[in-house]
């Protein structure tokens, strides 16, 4: 049983995007809080910190979360992934994110990084998606920019081409 | 929008959180998938003393099928169920309630026994343990008891559970060759219901259970009805549920969908 | 390989001779905002030692504020400083008001609330959290007055006023007439009139404010970095307030802001708070605005009531329109209000010839969040009068509404235009644009859908919208509100400058810099295709720069991101500036090359002779000169260093002296319209089809043109089927929560057919219009038009709520079986909770009754009760500590009885307050014998709860009303007795304190 004190900066270790990360919260300090502004991992947003608007969804442990609904405390030694670890390398864009700036699914850019967190989470595991689906997927987002469809047909041509290179690479 | 200070205590058994429970008391919350309490601490609605997290319990996230219940445990995640290979077989109303909890972004969190402690009157999850008829098992430091559905939610957020009580789980009967239909309107895709109904064959008739009207969810049992019998029921089921007005409907409109959605339900059960 | 290579933004298309304009190009913001790399307000770093913000704001929508006490509160560790209105007075004054009035507007309340969110105090501590605990402890006594929340009530004699300066609450009255109104409408054959009130709502950006504000006491100068959009006038309203000149009010902002949509124009008063903050305690102050503070109180687009009516010839024409305008501007006059109700003022005749016009336009004053820029700014409330009315007068004449539509288009041979208003639109074949849609968006088909779905029995509707979109302000239109002698007297407005700066560095590489403020549409990549044109290179050789720093940049009032202003006035300027550059480059270039300047041209990163292509220097090279060898120029070059620009276009005129106004720059078209279906059962409405043809001049980049309607459409379809800033009559706010203020989600927008005609702006250096609100202002009415169709009705009031919809169409509800009714509290549309009830008690009333006068039954009989204080007999203070559920929340109550009749009857008054709202509360108890020695207690009450929790927890208010009676009567009944707990209970202590703890919130 670990009881951490109300008032007391507790250690907090995790994985991040593939690498151990470590800091100090308090036990009411959020996940999005301490992920920005004590790691530096601006790319999460916030934008309601009640649940509704999905700017602030990560993965944790395989599980698509809201991050202003978690404690940092609670993820302690849990795998995390957030859009900063999306790219295949600083100077690279992944297929989704290719997939988004080539049907402008995105202006402002705000709450881009939980969308593209669900649809990466989902496309893993639904590679084959209707636009129901990811209409359905998509509703516990908010955008207030975009009107939503590039985003839609961005998530259908990136789930296709991921399809077909996965094709390609067992044809291989 | 910062929650209030509080301890966090990570219960690594259950008697880690029968413990905090009985010290604590009313000051105590139980953290599953807080998915309403966080908003809620977030909102600085709650202001708890102690926050104990029971998701590390392995014990408590099992789905087990036993003869004709099946038993969910507290730390089972709303997604976990839906992913649950037998849920269309053994709980065919669940399967067509669970998809309107909240979103896919909550669901992979949020747990149905959290949902139950909440007891929002709007809430699938409460309803569904009504229309079905399940227990509510509970359990504090020293003694374990199960409540049925209906003694459970007391009113508006307010349930049987003593604060020194922990909900291990639910018990849900599988009802054999039972056909069930759900359907709720809310405002947008997600929302929390206007009106959501769930309708069951029964072994005498039908029954029709209701959320988002009452303060509790609400089941009545018929025996097979039809016409005017069964309009005349509906209505006055509508009424007795005591609607009320709110930003997003009227109580007129929440009998009126009681009365049309009673009416569509029943019929494609009993068809 | 699964993942690509990033492309740059430009590698496509390398062959291709065509201009970079007109293409759509990736974006170049993209990149790092797909990443994670943003950089928003909150994602940059602070100095250290920078402290955080919290506000305390009002629970009421109107009253005095008697006391604050701070003490506890400043003594929690980690506080820095409290600062109440009159902390803030000390270092700041009043905001400048738009109409010539007595009258404040303070950032903070003074000694006074008027409306639901008005900030109290600032606490200003280590962390935010801490921040929050010590607002916590801060203790204000309110004394509240009564509230007005519409407009048109706010005008009758008697009602609260708001401001003293503002009598009766009309803060502006102005009377408008323009040709003959009155003979047209004496001497047309109909005049159809429809009075219709438009909502409050937001396009609420999911980027909340965000200010960071320092001051250096030794230059009394304050340094602000704030997701302000402009315009940067109220750079100088902030200015003032601080009590600084300009120059002493550095005013930047961050490189990416998450959406504003006019609604972050409203963060200034913040600005003005957080700075006098950081003044306070000589630290940097950061505040970041939280999602239940942005809904209550950041900022709304105005509600208003209007009449208007028409002077209509038989065929459909309209001959004279008579507007009555009452804009609805919330608790304050806040610059540049009353802007909203005057950015139309030339377009009162929408895309229609209509040359006698009457318009009287009043602005009010309520008790709600003060408004202020809302993408439509104006164009939603006044279409939405003016297509109803036309369809409407179609309706009345048996005619098709398209063709009232069609009859009544300004003639394609008039342009320019003049309006009877005297707004002069640009350019534009409204006729043909209209053929088209019609043609392209398949309207005989969707007719044939509607004919179907009728003859199946099912609601089918289809609606029509025809709208004028104005861009690019004219900064004068303001001053419509001030008669032409005021306006003498003050002096000309009007002009809308633009700022453009290029620059060529040591490399010859190009830098760009705007005043623009981008928030999301992607001016950086605009202005690289427009630049990169004009120098003969590509986008990604031209490095763009959207900051704004007052301090350093180019910028003049217009600066900013409003009006649709950015494709056609600033990419525009930028065009400008580069040819500047581009000139004096080509002058620098001929005399290397010995050709004459007219026979230079920028192609493929050359400056080449257009007769001899061979004959071609780098751009880079000529680009470098003026750095490395200024002496080889020609004497009449100049340098090529930097060149900025302003221009304003000579058609923006101050009003003139019979009030015409040429109120904005460009005009575009938008001609939609839709096929609806609402469902029988819920009455919900479905979008079947939308068609939007716009004509917004010269397209830039299509792909972002796309977006902006779509992004526009989608807002549009929120305020039409979702969304409202609800107020209780009370004042009390409703949808304090994004679970209660609804957006529109991937579930409900549709993809919207757009079509495109261009008709080029004769204004504007690119031809280009704006594009951004056509949608806000077209798409609400012409989905009211459809559904009033779908339903046969007349009257349709936005947002389109099911339950509204079957009040119009539902006949009488099936009454309750015999018997059956129940006595639930029942909530008026005033929302004060009201009801009565009975129980019986064991034990006799004279018993009873010395139970509810005695401080130990009370405390010992009220859940959670800590004390009672008898102050006298028949006066009673009590502490309470109240939940349902894990809601929990400390109480002052504080009740006193009157018209007291032992042991046969009492009436109870009080209140209680605690962090999460308050309550107030009358009821009248009657005991009577039940003849068995018991009693029968009957009770009425009427309560009303505010603050918080109503914001937050409505949805729940009620039922938690009769938690709250149930747990006390239990209590109360076993006391007495051990009698039942049937029926219902009562207790005004209970229900004052306990109502006021309800939760609000979302799984």
């Amino acid at each position: 049983m670990t009881r951490l004190k109300a008032d007391a900066r507790h250690s907090v270790r995790f994985s991040l995007n593939g690498k151990l990360v470590e800091g100090e919260a308090e036990p009411r300090m959020l996940l999005s809080d301490f992920l920005r502004h004590q790691l530096g991992a601006t790319g999460t947003h916030v934008g309601c910190e009640h649940g509704v608007c999905g700017a602030c969804t990560i993965i944790v442990d395989g599980m698509l979360t809201r991050s202003c609904l978690t404690l940092a405390a609670q993820v302690e030694g849990c795998e995390l992934r957030t859009v900063e670890g999306l790219a295949p390398s600083a100077d690279r864009l992944g297929v989704l994110q290719q997939a988004f700036r080539r049907n402008h699914a995105l202006q402002c850019g705000f709450c881009t990084a939980g969308i593209l967190m669900s649809l990466d989470h989902y496309l893993a595991g639904n590679p084959t998606p209707t636009e129901a689906e990811i209409r359905d997927l998509l509703s516990g987002h908010i955008c207030r920019c975009t009107g939503y469809t590039p985003i839609i047909q961005a998530a259908l041509e990136a789930a296709a081409e991921l399809a077909s290179s996965k094709k390609e690479t067992s044809d291989a | 929008m910062k929650p209030p200070a509080f301890d966090y205590l990570r219960a690594e058994s259950i008697g880690d959180v029968l413990d905090g429970l009985a010290q604590q008391g009313g000051d105590a919350r139980v953290l599953a998938g807080g998915q309403s309490l966080m908003a809620m601490l977030n909102m600085r609605l709650a202001k708890p003393k102690l926050l104990i997290d029971i998701m590390r319990l392995e014990e408590l996230r099992k789905i087990q099928r036993k003869g004709d219940t099946v038993i969910i445990g507290a730390g089972v995640r709303q997604a976990d169920l839906l992913a649950w290979p037998d849920l269309v077989d053994a709980l065919p109303l669940v399967a067509l309630a669970l998809p309107w909890v909240g979103h896919m972004q909550t669901r992979s969190r949020g747990t149905i026994c959290g949902s139950l402690a909440h007891a929002d009157p709007s809430a699938e999850m409460p309803l569904t343990l009504v229309a079905l008829g399940g227990e509510v098992l509970l359990r504090n430091a020293k003694r374990r008891r199960r409540v049925a559905a209906k003694d459970f939610f007391a009113g508006m957020m307010l349930t049987a559970r003593s604060d020194d009580e922990l909900i291990e789980g639910i018990s849900l009967p599988v009802i054999k060759g039972s056909r069930a239909a759900f359907r709720e309107v809310a405002r947008r895709h997600g929302d929390f219901a206007i009106v959501a109904c769930a309708a069951m064959k029964t072994s005498t008739g039908v029954r029709l259970a209701v959320g988002g009207v009452a303060d509790v969810p609400t089941a009545r049992d018929w025996p097979r009805l039809e016409g005017s019998a069964l309009d005349d029921a509906l209505n006055a089921f509508a009424y007795e549920l005591g609607a009320r007005d709110d930003v997003h409907a009227t109580a007129r409109y929440r009998r009126d969908l009681v009365r049309m959605i009673g009416r569509d339900l029943i019929g494609e059960v009993l068809q | 390989m699964v993942q690509a290579a990033v492309q740059s933004a430009n590698s496509v298309d390398q062959s291709d001779d065509r201009p970079w304009v007109g293409r759509s190009i990736e974006r170049v913001e993209d990149a790092a905002l797909l990443s994670g790399g943003g950089r928003f307000i909150d994602d940059l770093g602070v100095a250290p030692g920078t402290l955080h913000a919290t506000i305390l704001r009002s629970p009421h929508a109107h009253a005095d504020i008697l006391s604050i006490d701070v003490e506890a509160a400043k003594r929690l560790a980690g506080v820095a400083a409290v600062l109440t209105g009159e902390d803030v007075k000390a270092v700041t004054t009043t905001l400048v008001v738009g109409v010539k009035a007595p009258v404040e507007c303070w950032p903070i309340a003074m000694d006074r609330v008027r409306y639901v969110g008005e900030p109290v105090a600032v606490v200003v501590a280590t962390d935010r959290a801490r921040a929050e605990d010590a607002a916590e402890l801060i203790n204000v006594e309110y004394r509240p007055r009564g509230a007005v929340v519409d407009p048109l009530s706010a005008l009758v004699s008697g009602v609260p006023v708001l401001h003293d300066g503002f009598p009766g609450n009309l803060a502006s009255e102005r009377a408008f007439r323009y040709g003959d109104p009155e003979k047209a409408f004496a001497e047309a054959p109909h005049r159809f009139s429809i009075d219709i009130r438009y909502p409050r709502n937001s396009c609420t950006p999911i980027e909340t404010y965000g200010v960071v504000a320092s001051h250096d006491a030794g230059e009394d100068a304050y340094e602000v970095l704030a997701n302000f959009q402009g315009p940067f006038s109220i750079h100088t309203v902030i200015a003032r307030a601080l009590k600084v000149p300009g120059n002493r009010l550095r005013l930047r902002t961050p490189p990416d802001s998450g959406g504003s949509f006019g609604v972050k124009q409203g963060v200034f008063p913040y600005i003005v708070l957080i700075a006098a903050a950081a003044r306070v305690t000589g630290k940097p102050v950061k505040w970041i605005e939280d999602r239940l503070e942005h809904l209550t109180a950041s900022v709304s687009a105005t509600n208003r009531a209007t009449t208007l009516s028409a002077a209509v010839a038989a065929d459909g024409k309209i001959l004279a329109l008579d507007w009555d305008q009452v804009e609805d501007c919330g608790a304050h006059l806040r610059a540049p209000e009353p802007a909203t109700l005057y950015r139309m003022h030339g377009n009162m005749t929408g895309a229609y010839d209509v040359r006698h016009v009457k318009i009287r336009n009043r602005v009010v004053v309520t008790n709600k969040t003060p408004t202020g820029l809302n993408r439509g700014f104006g164009g939603p409330q006044v279409y939405f009068a003016l297509e109803r009315l036309v369809q409407r007068i179609a309706i009345s004449l048996g005619l098709d509404p398209l063709d009232v539509i069609t009859r009544n288009l300004i003639d394609a041979g008039t342009f320019p235009y003049r309006t009877a208003t005297g707004a002069l639109l640009d350019s534009g074949n409204y006729q043909e644009a209209v053929a088209r849609a019609v043609a392209q968006g398949r309207l005989a088909e969707l007719k044939a859908r509607r004919d179907e779905a009728r003859a199946q029995g099912r609601l089918y509707g289809i609606g029509f919208t025809a709208v004028v979109e104005p861009s690019v302000s004219n900064m004068g239109y303001i001053t419509t509100v001030l008669t032409a002698a005021e306006r003498r007297k003050a002096g000309p407005k009007n002009g809308a400058q633009a700022t453009a700066t290029v620059g060529l560095d040591p490399v010859g590489s190009v830098t760009v810099h705007v005043a623009s403020v981008p928030q999301g549409q992607g001016h950086r990549t605009v202005l690289s295709q427009v630049v990169a044109d004009v120098f003969g290179l590509q986008p990604k050789d031209i490095r763009v720069n959207t900051e704004i720093d007052t301090a350093k940049d180019a910028w003049s009032i217009a600066s900013g991101n409003y009006a649709s202003r950015f494709a056609a006035a600033v990419a525009g300027t930028a065009k400008l500036a580069a040819e500047r550059v581009a000139g004096r480059l080509a002058r620098i270039a001929a005399s290397q090359l010995n050709v004459e300047a007219a026979d230079i041209v920028f192609a493929k990163g050359f400056v080449a002779s257009k007769h001899n292509p061979e004959n071609r220097i780098a751009f880079s090279r000529v680009a470098a000169l003026s750095h490395w060898s200024p002496g080889s120029l020609p004497d009449d070059a100049g340098q090529t260093i930097r060149e900025t620009v302003f221009w304003t276009p000579p058609e923006l005129t101050p009003p003139d002296e019979d009030d015409r106004i040429n109120s904005s720059l460009c005009h575009g078209f938008i001609f939609d319209f839709c096929g609806v279906e609402i469902d029988r059962t819920t009455l919900e409405t479905r979008i079947d089809r939308y068609v939007t043809m716009h004509d917004c001049g010269t397209i830039l980049h299509p792909g972002m043109v796309n977006g902006q309607i779509r992004g526009g459409f989608a807002q549009a379809l929120g305020a039409a089927l979702y969304e409202e800033y609800a107020y209780a009559e009370d004042g009390s706010f409703l949808t304090g929560t994004l679970a209660d203020y609804l957006l529109p989600t991937t579930t409900e927008v549709p993809e919207p057919e757009i079509f495109h005609m261009e008709t080029p702006s004769p204004f504007t250096p690119l031809g280009a219009k704006g594009v951004g609100e056509g949608n806000c202002m077209s798409t609400p009415v012409c989905l009211a038009n459809a559904v009033a169709d779908a339903l046969g009705v007349a009257d349709i009031t936005l947002p389109l709520v099911p339950a509204r919809l079957a009040e119009l169409v539902r006949g009488d509800e099936p009454p309750p079986p015999a018997g059956g009714a129940t006595t639930a509290p029942v909530r008026e549309g005033d929302r004060r909770l009201r009801g009565e009830g009975q129980a019986s008690v064991k034990g006799a009333p004279e018993q009873v009754w010395a139970m509810l006068l005695d401080p130990a039954t009370l405390q010992s009989v009220i859940p959670g009760c800590q004390r009672v204080d008898k102050i006298t007999d028949t006066h009673f203070g009590a502490d309470v500590t109240l939940g349902i559920g894990p809601v929990s929340g400390r109480y002052r109550a504080d009740v006193e009885l009157f018209d007291l009749d032992p042991p046969r009857a009492v009436t109870l008054r009080g209140g209680a307050t605690g962090a999460l709202g308050f309550g107030n509360a009358e009821g009248r108890i009657t005991l009577a014998p039940d003849g068995n020695g018991g009693t029968k207690l009957a009770y009425s009450y009427d309560a009303a709860i505010g603050g918080k929790v109503a914001s937050i927890g409505g949805r729940l208010l009620d039922g938690a009303t009769r938690v709250i009676i149930g747990q006390f009567f239990t209590a109360l009944a076993r006391k007495a007795g051990g009698g039942g707990a049937a029926g219902g209970g009562f207790s005004l202590f209970a229900l004052l304190a306990k109502v006021a703890s309800l939760f609000g919130g979302r799984r």
